[in-house]
């Protein structure tokens, strides 16, 4: 009985203990269940942004779509810059049956050295299969065609177009459009600081000079992206949405090619650089530097080959010689003669003796002209005329420098003249405190002769010439030059691409040039006149039988120093030592519609008027083609009688002598 | 309770001849129904992958129809020389087995591929409860030394090949026998106490480079988001991004583009709650407290201490199964090579827990004989 009741009590308390034990383990199920519930709530309701974002991220990618560059277009509409379709040979090597035979084989039908080959495989060795690789970087036209007629025969292998930067003229415009070339690390930096990288995430080239560079904004457009969903390994799986570029706007130069044409044409074999512009707007018709280099060659990454040959070409044609700074020689003489008749320092009838030099007084420098017997008595007119040197040191020292160079920088020298490439130099207009600044130096008064004359420390660069010309032309008013005439901007409607409204670019003129006698402006611009129009003055074999009525002025700038008493012959003289010929013009001379510059350098013979003269020429005949235009003050037949009389007679009819007498200007002088 | 028996006797009548256990059947055929789908979904959706988890539900199945039918304290006889057997097995194993993914957990029988550490997932509650039943409840403390060791002799060979997992799941198996077959809560004290003073130890000594990495990936998933640390953070991304209901079945991003890996094994909680929210989630618990809840019904209503014990730690046991895999999925444990049971694409854990179930079965049926 005993053992039998023990067994019976030991089962129902072991049932009792069993129970109990259970549900105490079923609460702790409980409550570890809902211990994992609230963590999965607090992921999938708390977090659930945080994840979904997340989530997201790991899926979605923004893939960048490159917008197409804006065009550039020269004033009558032909393309200066164009994109053209570039053809490379890519291969996905997932679909392809057998890739080594695959490659093996169309190497074989293009011709594709091993080198690119050996490239190719050790760049499937990098990359995931499904991703494309380029095997040639630029078929040529029969290799597509070849390629295209074969291409079933190689899946997982085809051609690849993109757009590339094309300039049809070539080295023609090169100094003026820059090129586009392969963003490089230091472009890149730029675009990050400047906050623009995300809208150059697809594009491969920027401006590099020029005005590619100056309008890359307008030109490059903005990006498009492709939002694609992939998976873990990066394959895309689908599209799910797709915003289109915006393309660049095109630009309308004032350029005219034709004109730049024969720019280039009246340049060859010559080192130097013209530039035209239209005095009514400051629009560059022309400017062109001599030599100069293909920009093609940069946008697909120039040839260390091309490159050398390039950079170490004694000639530099990497140069903008157009502006770079140049001596101004006499070119700058009827700037100097407004200074001196603005300042009262001289009027149009002060008279000065020159018998071949000038000589400060007390000093044994003899400062020469260039006609070694001298013009005998010279005044205004036949100083510029002439281009008599002795004048003008006479006039120099009149002004002593800081009223030239104050002057001069009004006309726009020493500065920017604000067009719209980066390449601009300011040249240099000397002055004491810019002495003081790049030599520690005093001024020398010697240094003030010189600069009378267009030499010494004074730089200009052509464009400065055009644009002070320009100024001079248009009585004082200030004309900023430039390359930019019009944009495009695209119409909103994406269908009519082409239906985009022209907008003219409107220039502010700069501070104008206000003279206390605005005669002065005429007497100069005549004085101008007859230094062409005048059959022995320096500047008339140039323009001889044009049909049009121009103006203009010689020079011949000293590159190398002459000793006392030496004399120049250029064939004795390095060719990198001699002269530069410098020639600045204008026509009609009523209603200027063009000013052109002229530097050549190292001419083997003659001056401006023999070397440059003939380019300004050939520009403004292109420019007028068979119009007839003469001076609507002297639209009489008797022009080249008045000529004529005033050759006898130096006084102009606009500026009656004053009772300035020669005694007066020589203790000016004495001064 | 005994007439009453009788009368729910005679209702489950049919069920009670096939020795099936309706209400458990119901709940695992619902959970492997679902795996099917889900492991469609995160199987690339390839049906094949479905036939292949379908034909390995049947022969599952089917072991577990077949013990069921054999009556429950049979078992006791076999409990002793099976379990030495299979420890000289998992010896065996560290002495010959089969390398695979850098743990020796397989033994090459020539004709197949044996794992003899999922066969201790039974044996060792069965020798326990076995042991224990012998005497009168509650537990000693000298027997529960004996049953200790006879625990710790298997998941110390099975944690050497190293599988954490399922070591962790044959000590848990043990233990539970302990607990439930009342070992004083004073002993359960100085245990835990003794199992934290223990803890250094073993992190400093006993655990494996790859091991400690894991728990402090676990600490910290972050610092290796790309190495160590992707897994849990590409998991937990697919449960967050899951939201209250979801992304919809085959619509779940993290899974379908594969940034989840493990997506139909291990992780295939977090294919779940992307694609099904916690609303799914929600009766996805739901049908496995069910399930634990049946288990420990059949538990407490079994009439043999060898039965209660044995089913309860067989339904325990089950529930650390869904309690770890959850847990490490969705961030709170250390990630630990545990399926999640009944859904988790895999033939031989899912052998083993069916007959696991087949043995609930027998307990829940077979109650009238032996008494």
């Amino acid at each position: 009985m005993a053992p039998r009741r023990v067994i019976i009590r030991n089962q129902s308390a072991e049932a009792n203990l069993f129970a109990r034990r259970t549900f105490i383990t079923f609460v702790g199920v409980l409550v570890l269940l809902l211990v994992l519930f609230g963590n999965i709530y607090s992921l999938q309701v708390e977090s659930f942004k945080k994840y979904q974002t997340r989530s997201n991220s790991n899926r979605i990618k923004l893939l960048p779509v490159a917008p197409n560059r804006g065009l550039i277009y020269d004033r009558n509409g032909i393309i200066l810059a164009d994109n053209k379709p570039v053809y490379s040979l890519a291969v996905i090597p997932e679909q392809t049956d057998n890739l080594q035979v695959s490659i093996n084989k169309v190497s074989e039908l293009l011709n594709i050295s091993v080198d690119r080959q050996n490239k190719f495989f050790k760049s499937v060795k990098r990359k995931r299969r499904f991703k494309q690789i380029e095997l040639h970087p630029r078929l040529s036209e029969q290799q597509v065609a070849l390629f295209s007629v074969n291409q079933h025969k190689y899946p997982g292998v085809f051609v690849d177009a993109r757009l590339k930067r094309y300039y049809p003229f070539g080295k023609l415009t090169t100094h003026n459009l820059g090129y586009v070339a392969r963003i490089n690390r230091k472009d890149a930096n730029k675009l990050e600081l400047e906050g623009k990288s995300e809208n150059y995430a697809a594009t491969h080239g920027i401006g590099k000079l020029g005005i590619e560079k100056y309008y890359e904004d307008i030109l490059h457009g903005d990006i498009g992206h492709q939002e694609v969903e992939i998976n873990s390994q990066g394959r895309v799986i689908r599209t799910l949405d797709y915003t289109p570029p915006k393309p660049g706007k095109d630009l309308t130069l004032t350029l005219d090619i034709e004109l730049q044409m024969i720019a280039k044409r009246a340049l060859s074999g010559k080192r130097g650089a013209v530039v035209a512009m239209d005095p009514r707007t400051g629009g560059i018709l022309a400017m062109y530097s001599n030599p100069s280099y293909d920009g093609n060659l940069f946008v697909h990454g120039i040839s260390s080959k091309n490159w050398k040959k390039i950079r170490n070409s004694k000639d530099l044609p990497l140069i903008n010689r157009s502006v770079q700074g140049y001596p101004p020689a006499s070119t700058v003489k009827p700037f100097l003669a407004i200074a001196g008749l603005e300042e009262k320092v001289i009027t149009p009838d002060t008279k000065v003796w020159d018998p071949g030099w000038y000589q400060l007084e007390g000093l044994p420098n003899k400062y020469r002209d260039w006609k070694k017997w001298g013009h005998g008595w010279v005044d205004l007119n036949k100083a510029i005329e002439q281009s008599c040197n002795t004048y003008f040191f006479d006039l120099a020292f009149k002004l002593g420098i800081t009223k030239i160079s104050t002057m001069m920088e009004r006309f726009g020298f020493g500065d920017y003249t604000g067009i719209d490439i980066h390449e601009e130099s300011k040249a240099i207009m000397p002055s004491v405190s810019w002495k003081r600044g790049r030599y520690n130096q005093p001024w020398y008064t010697g240094e003030t002769l010189s600069v009378g004359i267009g030499q010494s420390y004074w730089t200009v660069t052509p464009l400065q010439l055009t644009q002070a010309l320009t100024t001079l032309v248009n009585h004082g008013a200030r004309k900023v030059p430039h390359l930019l005439k019009s944009i495009k901007e695209p119409t909103t409607s994406q269908n009519n691409q082409n239906q985009g409204s022209i907008k003219e670019v409107i220039y502010e003129e700069q501070a104008p040039l206000m003279l206390k006698q605005e005669k002065n402006w005429d007497f100069v611009l005549n004085a101008m006149h007859r230094t062409v129009q005048k059959v022995d003055a320096t500047a008339h074999m140039p323009f001889k039988g044009s049909k049009y009525d121009a103006a203009g002025k010689t020079g011949s700038a000293q590159v190398a120093r002459i000793k006392q008493d030496e004399k120049y012959d250029a064939k004795k003289t390095q060719e990198n030592k001699r002269d530069n010929a410098m020639f600045i013009a204008f026509a009609p001379f009523s209603a200027p519609e063009i000013v052109v510059a002229v530097a050549i350098e190292n001419v083997a013979k003659g001056g401006g008027g023999t070397n440059a003269g003939p380019v300004a020429r050939q520009i403004m005949d292109q420019y007028f083609g068979n119009r007839v235009i003469t001076s609507s003050l002297d639209n009489s037949s008797s022009y080249t009688n008045v000529i004529a009389q005033r050759q006898h007679d130096h006084s102009s009819q606009n500026y009656p002598l004053e009772n300035t007498s020669l005694e007066k200007v020589e203790s000016h002088n004495a001064q | 309770m005994r007439s009453s028996g009788q009368d729910q006797q005679q209702v489950r009548s049919l069920w009670q001849k096939l020795h099936i256990d309706l209400a458990l059947l119901l709940g695992i055929l619902s959970l492997m129904a679902l795996g099917l789908f889900i492991v469609y979904s995160a199987g690339g959706q390839s049906i094949d992958i479905v036939y292949r988890q379908a034909v390995r539900l049947g022969i599952a199945l089917v072991v577990m129809l077949v013990i069921a039918q054999i009556p429950p304290l049979s078992y006791r006889k076999w409990a002793v020389p099976v379990f030495v057997l299979g420890v000289l097995l998992l010896i065996a194993v560290l002495l010959f087995g089969h390398v695979g993914k850098g743990a020796q957990r397989w033994l090459d029988l020539g004709f197949m591929k044996f794992q003899p550490s999922e066969i201790m997932k039974l044996i060792v509650p069965i020798m326990i409860a076995w042991f224990i039943s012998q005497e009168s409840l509650p537990v000693k403390i000298s027997t529960i030394i004996i049953a200790f060791i006879l625990v710790l002799i298997p998941t110390l060979l099975i944690a050497k090949q190293p599988d954490l997992g399922t070591s962790l799941l044959i000590a848990s198996s043990g233990i539970f026998v302990i607990f439930l077959a009342g070992a004083s809560w004073k002993l359960i004290g100085v245990c835990v106490g003794l199992a934290s003073a223990f803890a250094p130890v073993l992190w400093m000594f006993l655990m494996k480079d790859y091991q400690r990495q894991r728990v402090m990936t676990f600490l910290n998933p972050e610092q290796d988001p790309l190495g160590s640390g992707y897994h849990i953070i590409q998991s937990k991304i697919a449960i967050g991004s899951g939201g209250i209901d979801g992304k919809g079945w085959l619509q779940g991003t993290q899974s379908q583009l594969e940034f989840l890996p493990e997506r139909h094994t291990d992780f295939i909680f977090a294919v779940f709650s992307e694609e099904f929210g916690l609303i799914g989630v929600g009766l996805l618990l739901a049908v496995y407290l069910f399930i634990v809840m049946r288990g420990l019904w059949i538990a407490v209503n079994a009439q043999h201490a060898f039965t209660k014990l044995l089913a309860g730690s067989i339904t325990l046991t089950f529930f650390v199964y869904v309690f770890v895999n959850i847990g490490m999925v969705s961030g709170l444990l250390p990630v630990v090579g545990v399926p999640l049971p009944l859904v988790s694409y895999g033939g031989t854990s899912m052998v083993t827990l069916l007959a696991g179930f087949g043995m609930l079965m027998a307990i829940s049926t077979h109650r009238r004989f032996h008494v």
